[in-house]
């Protein structure tokens, strides 16, 4: 489809990803084992044939910049379209970081000036979905809308103050708009996705700008919802926002569940992913994996049960590790026990180590040690 | 103005006929390996870790595998404006046109490629061992003696010598006389069939021969050179080096794998091994799945027992089934109450539900025993096997089966059952 262009909106921070937040921004946030949150969404952009894409980037960008360093993984050209990745620089102009996701785009304005293609797709890099963006455009184009939002529902495990909160008339037009409400009186939540017309945004960025307001849902979405026709369109397939501790770990662990499984990594169509180059994950003597996900470059000797364990993590013998989620790179030592907790990337664990948090507060482990040759 | 000072030329036309049903619909070096590898990945890897930008792979037996694997070279940044990897399949010319009749007939045809580059030295790889070698250190070697050719040997016990081709030299490495599988070997250092040439001397001698009918590197290039003087010394190499050219042999690889610390290690950071990745989800391990010592590829889902094995990715082992001493390759599906013993299934297979492979005793097969023999039941690719049959050792299947191609619901030990035929 070269009828829109992609905005990928990854700046994003969030105190309610408490210490995980340190290291990257929420996009960059490790998922299921081999993933990161951007993957989701750069995979439904390139599957949808979206060929033209701009990430930006602001908090913490390290992660994602290195995670985003070719446009190959996820299949982008590089002529026709291409990943383009844009990071606030100062100019003559300009010397404000961005001010809110509507000043972010009015500071790459030319990257939607010098497209040709008629739409624009607007999506946040914190969503674990698939979905054909073809199929919101077109029912963005039968209902003759000015801006189309996608709406899931809310899970009912979630809390309803993290989310836009949309309520529609009987043609699904969005009459309320709520951004965060402490009750909510609807059970649907934008996810972040917007489909509209490039010359429209390119205008009411601009008028925005003039009245130097910074937010696309605030001053854009609200502002507007009784002059422009905002519709939504509902989306009835797995949606999930990771922006806290806690939907991140339920996120994760939704991935047990044999039938969401099988829909991300076995239908139709895949989701991509950067490649590391690491060999298979390799099981000795004592190991005892029960109920997990293991990832390549993983060493088990020990005991997982109800675990994810991401990328080249090592269990040392005689540990037990327990519905927890072990991130990339991290050496366990020996007789560690760890039960609902995140252990936090690239970390050491010493031996002997007892971590435990609980079901509805989950622990997260950070020790910082440095890891001499193993 | 295009130079490079070494390029590499990988012969990988081979069908490797001892590896059997493995190698019905691909060539050799496109055989997976490892839970993850392809054999080719190591002469890649083992090139661009070394600082060879510049591979010819010259394709002939069932290309098409190794064609999708290659691509353009992205898994080993082998996708460059200048050199990079390129596929080489024989070509129609204008006057003549031929397959490949000889290694060196191979390279002979590819000569212009090879000039385009305007390299110094040429290295000339096969695509069928498993190791880790650092060419550059060979080609310092070689610009040190000052040499016109340099091979690389290998030290074997010399009571396995007289399997090889052996070179017997003088105390400065310089080759002073070849053995081709001696009786009596005076020498333990083996030709492992890597090459690095002064290019001149490549050039001169590819096109003195090239008449010679499958004319062949250790055959009649190397004696060639020899016999007008050239300078050709033994580059010795002490790392792991493995032929996986028997099936034999290559199970042995691949169960060594999964030792503790596997001599050959690739967990370590250094020297990594590239290959395409065609995976990405992690593996599912399920409440009643049973792991000791394997190693698993990505996306596979294990709900049975899996003991000393290597299994590829994408591979689905049902509840009951029990996996043993086995190589299980991307795609496999186990059926549920299977029981696998000491078997070697490629691709895409779909096994039945309550099987039994590889049981009873052994017996040689009755068409190719030197090729399925190691105990081993070997399965090939995008076979179906049917539900409730039992496989003895030693025995060969490829295709599509049905109940009625079992006797009994039984394969003895020692058969052959290959159905031919579209699929």
């Amino acid at each position: 489809m070269m009828k829109a262009i992609g905005i990928v909106l990854a700046g994003g921070n969030s105190n309610r990803m408490r210490e995980l937040s340190n290291k990257r921004a929420i996009a960059a946030m490790p998922i299921a084992g081999s993933f990161r949150g951007v993957d989701f969404v750069l995979s439904n952009m390139s599957n949808s044939h979206v060929q033209k894409v701009a990430v930006f980037t602001q908090y913490n960008a390290k992660s994602l910049n290195e995670h985003l360093n070719s446009s190959k993984w996820w299949d982008f050209g590089r002529k026709q379209g291409g990943l383009f990745l844009f990071t606030p620089t100062t100019t003559p102009q300009n010397s404000y970081w961005y001010r809110g996701t509507a000043d972010a785009i009015a500071q790459n304005l030319d990257y939607l000036k010098n497209s040709h293609e008629p739409y624009v797709i607007i999506a946040s890099g914190d969503g674990i979905y698939k979905l054909n963006y073809n199929k919101v455009l077109e029912y963005h184009i039968s209902k003759k809308a000015d801006i189309t939002v996608v709406v899931s529902k809310l899970d009912e495990r979630d809390d309803p103050s993290r989310f836009g909160i949309v309520n529609v008339d009987s043609d699904d037009r969005i009459t309320e708009f709520e951004e965060k409400p402490i009750g909510a009186n609807s059970q649907l939540v934008s996810t972040g996705i917007y489909v509209i017309r490039r010359r429209l945004l390119i205008e009411l960025i601009e008028k925005s700008m003039q009245e130097e307001k910074y937010d696309f849902v605030k001053d854009i979405l609200i502002r507007y919802r009784s002059i422009k026709k905002i519709y939504a369109y509902k989306m009835d397939s797995y949606w999930s926002n990771i922006s806290s501790v806690e939907s991140y770990y339920r996120t994760n662990m939704d991935f047990l569940n044999p039938e969401i499984r099988d829909y991300f990594f076995r239908q139709y169509p895949d989701v991509y992913s950067k490649v590391y180059d690491l060999p298979p994950a390799k099981y000795n003597a004592g190991a005892e994996v029960k109920n997990s996900l293991v990832s390549s470059g993983c060493i088990i000797n020990g005991k997982v049960e109800n675990s994810i364990l991401f990328k080249d993590v090592f269990v040392g013998k005689d540990c037990t590790i327990k519905n927890s989620i072990i991130l990339n790179d991290v050496y366990i030592g020996d007789n560690t026990h760890i039960e609902n907790c995140i252990v936090e990337s690239r970390d050491t664990i010493r031996a002997n180590m007892n971590y435990v948090g609980k079901e509805d507060d989950i622990k997260i482990v950070i020790e910082k040690n440095e890891r001499y040759a193993l | 103005m295009i130079k490079k000072e070494m390029i590499a030329m990988l012969l990988a036309g081979g069908q490797g006929s001892r590896l059997g049903v493995l190698t019905a619909d691909v060539a050799k070096p496109a055989v997976a390996f490892g839970g993850k590898y392809r054999i080719i990945d190591f002469p890649l890897s083992n090139c661009i870790n070394s600082g060879v930008d510049t591979v010819g792979v010259l394709t002939q037996y069932q290309p098409l595998r190794l064609n999708t694997h290659i691509g353009i070279g992205i898994p080993w940044d082998l996708d460059r404006n200048v050199g990079g990897v390129s596929v080489l399949p024989p070509y129609e010319k204008s006057t003549s046109s031929e397959w490949y009749t000889g290694t060196a007939n191979a390279i002979y045809q590819n000569l212009k490629f090879m000039e385009y580059y305007n390299p110094d030295y040429v290295l000339i790889l096969g695509g069928d061992h498993i190791y880790k070698m650092d060419y550059e250190v060979v080609l310092d070697y070689h610009k040190a003696n000052k040499a016109d050719i340099t091979l690389a040997t290998l030290p074997v016990p010399l009571e396995e010598a007289s399997r090889f081709g052996v070179v017997i030299t003088d105390e400065n490495k310089q080759i002073l006389e070849f053995e081709e599988k001696p009786e009596k070997p005076r020498s333990n250092l083996a030709s492992m069939g890597i090459y690095i040439f002064s290019w001149p001397v490549l050039r001169d001698a590819l096109i003195k021969l090239k008449d010679q009918p499958a004319c062949d590197f250790g055959k009649h290039i190397i004696p060639y050179c020899h016999e007008k003087g050239s300078r050709i010394f033994a580059y010795e190499f002490n790392g792991y080096w493995k032929d996986v050219g028997t099936l034999g042999s290559y199970w042995e690889a691949n169960m060594e794998l999964i030792d503790l610390i596997p001599v050959f290690n690739l967990y370590e950071e250094f020297w990594k091994i590239y290959t395409h990745t065609e995976k990405i989800p992690p593996q599912y391990v399920a409440e009643s799945a049973l792991i000791d010592k394997a190693i698993i590829g990505e996306a596979s889902e294990i709900y049975g027992e899996v003991h000393n094995s290597v299994i590829g990715a994408g591979v689905v082992i049902k509840p009951g089934a029990v996996v043993r001493d086995s190589i299980i390759m991307n795609d496999v599906v186990i059926g549920a109450n299977t029981v696998v013993d000491k078997s070697i299934i490629a691709e895409n297979t779909v096994i039945g539900d309550g099987c039994k492979l590889g049981v009873g005793e052994e017996a040689p097969n009755k068409v190719k025993p030197d090729v399925y023999a190691f105990g081993l039941v070997t399965i090939g690719g995008d076979s179906v096997i049917p539900d409730g049959v039992t496989i003895g050792k030693n025995t060969a299947i490829s295709g599509v089966t049905e109940s009625s191609d079992y006797p009994n619901n039984e394969l003895a030990a020692g058969e052959t059952l290959i159905k031919v035929g579209d699929r």
